[in-house]
């Protein structure tokens, strides 16, 4: 059974260091590296990013729930928003030398969301809430389950 | 409390700005800010120096994304220096090299402007 560690936020930017200092411990505490939980991190950073500026419009004054959700062999962090529905059809997989050589400044969180988790999948949920959920394996399992 | 500064110092020809702490969506205005004071002051030579930047994200990487195009039109650059590997990943998983002269020391960048005014 999943073990689940919860922190909910409000949607100011401020916060982002509480959320990234949060993910961390528990990657730590499951056993990833210092590398694989920068990464971690990170990519939460870039969800919780991406929900303050575009789900809600960089109000700082809504919430964003983070859950841990630690199974054997892997981490899953779900951000739960009730922002503005983020359509991931929308942002079409990045070409980054076309992307950087038109020194275009956005678009990167997602990119980095890709790269640096396993899984990243995006679904609604009851109660117009919307959830981004991130996984990464555990070393050994990574190679034949990442997508 | 916000973790991050942000210092800038003028050498001949070329500025220095130095960072230390986190560089994510909180602390990015500020670094935003001092580009904003360099160009509008000219100074288009312009060295960062990352050797207290712990961290960095995208809103982090997208302020040099935003400058980067006018420095370049008024014949001046950004470059990188003094990185740790954790910021340097980072950079490289955005692609950063291709677009930007990342050196291990300060040095190295000031020394290419110097040169690049002698030509």
């Amino acid at each position: 059974m999943a073990k689940i560690l919860k922190k909910t936020i409000l949607s100011d930017t401020d916060n982002l260091l509480e959320v990234r200092e949060f993910v961390s411990a528990a990657a730590r505490e499951f056993g990833f590296s210092d590398d694989e939980t920068s990464k971690i991190a990170l990519a939460v950073d870039e969800a919780c990013t991406n929900i303050i500026k575009h789900a809600y419009k960089n109000r700082p004054d809504k919430t964003i729930q983070v859950a841990i959700l630690r199974h054997p062999n892997k981490i899953e962090i779900s951000i739960i928003d009730e922002g503005e529905k983020f359509d991931p059809e929308t942002i079409k997989p990045l070409n980054l030398k076309d992307h950087l050589s038109h020194y275009r400044r956005g678009g990167l969180g997602v990119y980095l969301m890709r790269t640096l988790m396993d899984q990243v999948e995006y679904h609604t949920l009851s109660g117009k809430k919307n959830e981004v959920r991130l996984t990464k394996f555990l070393e050994p399992l990574r190679s034949s389950t990442r997508r | 409390m916000s973790e991050f500064k942000v210092h800038h110092r003028d050498g001949d020809g070329f500025s220095v700005i130095e960072l230390k702490g986190y560089l994510d969506a909180h602390t990015a205005p500020d670094l935003e800010t001092t580009f904003q004071e360099l160009l509008g002051d000219k100074k288009f030579n312009i060295v960062v120096n990352c050797k207290d930047l712990t961290y960095i994200s995208s809103a982090g990487l997208g302020v040099f994304m935003a400058y980067i195009e006018d420095v370049r039109k008024n014949k001046g650059d950004i470059k990188l220096t003094n990185m740790s590997p954790k910021v340097y990943n980072v950079f490289d998983l955005l692609g950063f090299p291709i677009l930007y002269e990342i050196y291990k020391d300060e040095a190295e960048a000031v020394n290419r402007f110097k040169q690049s005014r002698k030509v």
